[in-house]
């Protein structure tokens, strides 16, 4: 066991975070909660694109840098120590990039890794339906093959980033008669598709968070297919497991820890023992889930997917959101109720932001007790009858 | 970074699972809470043959040149086996602390011995009315006659003092600041030792210090600025509390599912209903990470680095996720899990007392409070 850092992972991490302090310091933006996957700026993507740091661990030839997991992880976990915005490029880089790397054509490799790595395609993932939420195989989008193309019809919704989206991972039924696991594919389709259409959706917490996505015969080449038709569930198993395994399920909210630590130690509210006591409790909870993600890093280095070892700490994590922002909540008192913008507004507003938005942390990319459901079979072999 | 054993550290694993699973079954484990020195003699010479004792000293002194980081596989290993004894006390408390603080001289007269099973040592630490493992709370006190010391003052719940050879007492030198570490010898007059009965059936000690004489050259490090010492003394002491306990809550673990598995109510095992899962589930994350923060701080206590924030997080989760975890798996075992027909209750007794030695979780909670610097 060894849980040391090489002095070049060590020197990336300055490196990141040196990026970083100057973008804040020129005002590019400051830190927020919530900004992986709220942050709309593709002025901060292009930067991150030009140093490498998008695509970090897929092959050269793609325009990656065939880099570690280990150092994908030192990179966005410092991302989200900043509260850098993020979005536009996150879903590309974690997952649907490295989705269309294991299961897509040479020549979708070739058009779109370029392109994410370059910070150019933006992405967003249209699994859920209004029908279909844990239950992903029971989705109803439907595409039919016509020629050289597949004609999609159906609604997803829930689509995080859609507003800005270019591109959607979409998850369609391929064959009605076959058992329903067997019969969904996995295509990408160019949002400027003639019948996309996209509603808004607002979030308990005001936000824009997600869209309704509607497919109206629209047609897309077969070349967007995505692996081997009918075995699109499999592949989304596969892609969920990298959704879950990163340090966003922990730091989402992180700018709020390190503002509310702040806090406490300017109003003297840190000298009182109930108050110290939660914000300790709060330090070693997240070290405690920091040390989980790395775990899935590692097993990710060994070139598996993390399945169980993601589903573990993104149920941790999320908690870990939640309980931060509680006690935030409450450290605050009758201030915390303040909405951003609000005269007397502590903290930007940060805490309220979080209390009200982390109740999403657990329902995304899987629901903690479907995770735990993965834990109990997958890990201890629990028998499901 | 690496979380995995290397390939010595497996090896070292397989051969004490296997050799506690030969020589600590739970019938030795009840015989030994029941007996009144609490170990077997014959059990320890094979340990010290085994070179179990020494693993972690250096070979000058006839150790085994592992580091503490190997130590605590096998620390994890004991607690997996609720092994009794003096181990603990002997390796953990005694001999790492004379390895740390010692004069070559000392190192030279008593790791030997120590290392071939030929003595006992034990840590003399708290007190009557002790709370937190803090300076103020050492009264029991050391007051020089020219050549020697004369110590005086009672120690409470001290491991294994009753069979021990020597004690190292941690005593007040000077009346506000001043803290020392002595060697004293355990058999020595003034001393008087009663065993308490305690639930983990493990032997704690009252020990009376009534003008024990201690010769300068039993003076542990440096005189009158002991405290510092001793609070690595602790530390070490909690990080091998913490392997224990993960060896303990691993194996709950086990029997938790397993048994899960087994038991059938409404014509299906109870470990395929939903909410018998998710506890399991919960156990699970528990146990792993109780795993990672544990062999973090033992990794950084072996590489010398500092470690009082890692310590403290380690300490203070493993505490409060082993109650989670006992919680749970003596709801998942039923009323059999309450019964001595079962051997869950003798890992239930032994986590509490863990959790309970060398600082609770609100006692870390607040070093790493101050850690933040709050
Ligand atoms: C912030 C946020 C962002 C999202 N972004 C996206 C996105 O970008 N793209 C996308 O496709 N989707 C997205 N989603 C949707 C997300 O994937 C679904 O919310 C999730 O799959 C759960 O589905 P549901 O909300 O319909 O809840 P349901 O599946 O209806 O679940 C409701 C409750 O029932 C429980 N439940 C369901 N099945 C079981 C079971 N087998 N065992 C035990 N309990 C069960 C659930 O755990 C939950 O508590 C997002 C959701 C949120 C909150």
């Amino acid at each position: 066991m060894d849980f040391s850092f090489s002095e070049e992972q060590n020197e990336f991490r300055r490196e990141v975070r040196n990026f970083l302090e100057e973008e804040i310091r020129n005002g590019h933006w400051e830190p927020t909660c919530d900004a992986w996957v709220q942050g709309f700026n593709p002025g901060f993507t292009r930067r991150v694109a030009q140093r490498g740091w998008i695509g970090l661990t897929w092959p050269k030839d793609y325009g990656g840098q065939g880099r570690r997991h280990i150092d994908r992880l030192i990179l966005t976990e410092e991302m989200l120590r900043y509260g850098a915005p993020a979005a536009c490029h996150w879903f590309g880089d974690r997952q649907v990039g490295g989705a269309i790397l294991s299961f897509g054509s040479e020549e979708l490799k070739r058009e779109f890794l370029p392109r994410i790595v370059k910070g150019e395609a933006y992405f967003g993932l249209g699994m859920s339906e209004p029908g279909t939420g844990s239950d992903l195989a029971s989705l109803q989008t439907k595409a039919v093959e016509d020629g050289d193309y597949y004609v999609i019809n159906g609604q997803k919704t829930w689509t995080s980033c859609a507003s800005f989206s270019e591109y959607f991972d979409v998850y369609a039924r391929t064959d009605p008669e076959a058992p329903r696991h067997r019969g969904i594919s996995e295509f990408i389709v160019d949002a400027k598709s003639p019948g996309v259409s996209r509603i808004a959706m607002i979030d308990i917490t005001g936000t824009e968070a997600w869209n309704d996505v509607f497919f109206d015969n629209v047609r897309v080449h077969k070349k967007y297919l995505v692996g081997e038709k009918h075995r699109g569930f499999y592949q989304v198993l596969h892609q969920l497991d990298y959704e879950r395994s990163g340090m966003e399920r922990l730091m989402g909210n992180y700018p709020l820890f390190d503002a509310i630590v702040q806090f406490a130690k300017e109003n003297k509210l840190s000298k009182e023992p109930v108050i110290r006591n939660k914000l300790a409790q709060l330090q070693i909870e997240f070290e405690v889930g920091r040390l989980l993600i790395y775990r899935v890093a590692l097993v990710m280095e060994e070139g598996r997917a993390p399945n169980w070892e993601s589903a573990m700490s993104k149920a941790y994590s999320t908690e870990f959101e939640k309980h931060l922002a509680g006690v935030a909540m409450d450290i605050l008192g009758p201030y915390a109720q303040l909405t951003s913008g609000s005269k007397f507004v502590p903290l930007r507003g940060m805490a309220l932001h979080s209390y009200l938005g982390s109740k999403g942390y657990s329902l995304q990319a899987g629901t903690t007790e479907i995770l735990k459901n993965i834990l109990a079979t997958r890990r201890l072999g629990l028998p499901t009858s | 970074m690496k979380l995995a054993l290397t390939e010595e550290q497996e090896m070292l694993r397989k051969t004490a699972r296997d050799f506690l699973a030969d020589k600590c079954s739970k019938k030795f484990v009840k015989q030994m809470e029941e007996s009144e020195t609490g170990y077997s003699r014959e059990l320890w010479q094979e340990m010290a043959e085994l070179g179990w004792i020494g693993l972690a000293f250096p070979g000058k002194y006839g150790g085994g040149d592992m580091s503490f980081l190997d130590l605590a596989v096998l620390l994890e290993e004991m607690g997996r086996a609720c092994l009794p004894g003096p181990f603990f006390s002997t390796v953990v408390l005694g001999g790492m602390s004379i390895l740390d603080i010692g004069s070559e001289q000392q190192k030279q007269e008593y790791l030997p011995k120590l290392i071939r099973g030929e003595k006992i040592f034990t840590l003399a630490l708290t007190e009557p009315g002790h709370h937190n493992y803090d300076a103020s709370s050492v009264t029991a006190k050391a007051t020089s006659d020219d050549d020697n010391y004369v110590i005086s003052g009672t120690k409470l719940f001290i491991p294994d003092a009753h069979i021990a050879d020597y004690l190292l007492c941690v005593v007040r030198t000077k009346p506000r600041s001043g803290i020392g570490i002595f060697l004293a010898d355990a058999k020595g007059p003034g001393m008087k030792y009663s065993v308490l009965k305690t639930m983990a059936g493990d032997k704690l000690c009252e020990v009376v210090f009534d003008q024990v004489p201690v010769p300068r050259a039993n003076i542990l490090g440096r005189l009158n600025q002991g405290w510092s010492a001793v609070q690595k003394i602790i530390q070490r002491a909690a990080v091998g509390k913490c392997c224990e306990m993960v060896g303990n809550l691993q194996r709950v673990l086990e029997m938790t599912v397993d048994y899960a598995k087994e038991r059938k109510q409404f014509d299906r095992p109870i470990g395929s209903f939903q909410v018998i899962q998710h506890y399991c589930a919960d156990m699970a994350t528990d146990v792993d990470s109780a795993r990672f923060s544990t062999y973090q701080a033992a990794w950084m206590l072996s590489e010398g680095l500092p470690c009082t924030k890692e310590v403290a997080v380690a300490k203070a989760w493993v505490g409060e996720a082993s109650e989670r975890v006992f919680a749970l798996a003596h709801q998942i075992h039923g009323a059999i899990g309450v019964t001595i027909e079962h051997d869950l209750h003798y890992y239930t007794r032994r986590a509490k007392a863990a959790k309970l030695a060398f600082g609770d979780a609100d006692f870390y909670r607040e070093v790493v409070a101050r850690e933040m610097g709050l």
